[in-house]
């Protein structure tokens, strides 16, 4: 099992959510995250007084999904939240010793 | 008496009542959310605090006997001989004269507020304030409007081009460099929490400031109709200058940039209203976007932290308000005023500038020994920790927002 971490544009959010489903990914975690990469801020103007926003809002989607589906995931990941733009975004692989279903206790595959 | 001068005054005086929430959400919007509540308080406390002294003793010592040009006496103590029986050379109670000049007393300290917001401790808020309106308004509204030495010299003040609006600016820039910078000052950025919040508190004062200049004719006639009329003419001005300013200088157009046009305009516009034609509210509105955006500009070079900047919009908006009376004022519109410099009388100019350099002098030097006396008795400033926090947990145990 893989846990795969996905920073996008928030505008992309819907487009990636619905690409996954269609490869039977059924639960995420979404959180509302600010950071800043190759991206740089943008200068906003208050009385005059100028200050440059490093911080730029993000989406973090979150979801853990069988070894071989990362793949499959990956690409459509890509397809739907690509603008060609930078500040795209990233992606994040990593394994997942145990997952459990707190309402059963089923484990692992199962579990998902 | 006249109802409707005497129902006119009243409405008026509820809509003054409104400014200062209206301000409160104005300022609270330009704070950080961490202090939004303790901004906003700043404003409300003094509907509760600044109301009480009024009528304890403040109005006594602004409308009381005059006692040598300088200040009124004690004979209206606690409200009394304020009552039903008509007000001499007006037509309306000395009950509703008091009650509008009250909501005067309210809003002029709260827009001191703005210079120390985000690190003044509430405490020391409290004291000062009750010292500022006894040490200060007092006087100089006494000056101006009821009776002094000002009014007699024919200085004209038609709603408080000096007795609000360049007091407090005056007061603000004094607090500003008393008080002193907030932690990261210059380093760190200083952003808005709510935009949307400023942008209903200048609609509420805009709203409620044609019962502060028209209501200060005391009388429904041509002459508060005039001041109507100019008043909204140069807020409009005002907001479009300062807009188109910035959109030259700064390359955008922004929404605080047009609310803060709209106050320079209204705030410059103030003492002028009663005694000046549309041509005129043109120009003050107009040049008043323009010089307080220059103004507030010049703020980062001199280095005070004016927090809300109080003294580049209402410091120099009472300035150049004041000054601009004694240029476009005319007896065509007020018999009761006198003529400007542009209809011949220069020396009414001459008095105008006494006028502003009288309360400069007089607010800075007692504002600043108020503050010293506060910073003896309670300190001004919150711990470095609870400026971390925010004020709103440090002062009031609350926090504004829980979403």
């Amino acid at each position: 099992m893989k846990k795969i971490e996905v920073i996008i544009k928030p505008f992309k959010l819907d487009d990636v959510k619905e690409a996954l489903s269609s490869v039977g990914i059924h639960g995420m975690t979404v959180t509302e995250v600010k950071g800043f990469g190759r991206q740089k801020g943008h200068k906003e103007i208050y009385r005059g007084a100028e200050y440059l926003v490093d911080f730029l809002p993000k989406i973090k989607v979150e979801m853990v999904v069988s070894s071989e589906l990362v793949d499959q995931v990956i690409e459509k990941v890509i397809a739907a939240a690509r603008t060609g733009s930078i500040g795209d975004g990233k992606i994040f692989v990593m394994p997942v010793e145990t997952v459990v279903r707190i309402r059963t206790g089923e484990r692992d595959l199962d579990a998902l | 008496m006249n109802a409707a001068d005497t129902a006119f005054v009243m409405v008026c005086a509820a809509l003054v009542l409104l400014m200062t929430p209206g301000l409160a959400i104005f300022y609270g919007g330009l704070a950080r959310s961490k202090n939004v509540l303790s901004t906003m308080m700043h404003s409300f406390f003094l509907m509760g605090l600044a109301s009480v002294i009024w009528l304890v003793y403040g109005y006594s010592l602004s409308f009381g006997s005059d006692i040598g040009g300088f200040i009124g006496g004690l004979d209206h103590l606690l409200g009394r001989g304020v009552g039903a029986e008509v007000m001499k050379d007006l037509t309306i109670p000395s009950s509703v004269f008091m009650a509008f000049q009250g909501m005067f007393v309210i809003i002029t300290p709260a827009l001191i507020s703005g210079a120390v917001a985000e690190r003044m401790k509430f405490k020391a808020y409290v004291i000062f304030t009750i010292l500022w309106i006894t040490v200060v308004y007092a006087p100089i509204c006494h000056w101006v409007w009821g009776g002094g030495w000002l009014q007699e010299l024919g200085c004209l003040d038609f709603a408080g081009g000096l007795v609000v609006h360049l007091n407090c600016g005056v007061a603000a820039l004094t607090a500003a460099i008393i008080v002193g910078k907030r932690r990261g000052y210059g380093t760190r950025a200083f952003i808005p929490h709510n935009l949307t919040l400023t942008l209903l508190g200048i609609g509420l004062l805009w709203f409620g400031w044609f019962g502060f200049n028209a209501g200060s004719r005391l009388a429904a006639d041509g002459v508060a109709g005039n001041a109507f009329l100019v008043t909204h003419m140069a807020a409009a001005t005002g907001a479009l200058s300062w807009v188109f300013a910035e959109w030259i200088l700064k390359e955008k157009p922004t929404t605080l940039g047009f609310a803060s046009g709209a106050v320079a305009g209204l705030g410059s516009i103030t003492p002028a209203c009663g005694y000046v034609g549309t041509t005129a509210a043109l120009v003050i509105g107009g040049v008043a976007g323009v010089i307080c955006y220059l103004a507030v500009l010049a703020k980062d070079r001199l280095g005070y932290d004016d927090s809300l900047d109080v003294v580049g919009i209402h410091g120099v908006g009472g300035v150049w308000g004041t000054l601009a009376t004694g240029l476009f004022a005319s007896t065509l519109i007020n018999a009761d005023g006198a003529d400007g410099l542009f209809l011949g009388n220069a020396s009414q100019l001459g008095v105008q500038a006494v006028g502003v350099v009288a309360t400069i002098l007089y607010c800075a030097v007692a504002t600043a020994a108020i503050l010293f006396v506060v910073k003896a008795l309670v300190g001004l400033r919150v711990t470095e920790e609870e400026e971390d926090a925010g004020v709103d947990t440090a002062a009031h145990g609350e926090v504004g927002y829980n979403l």
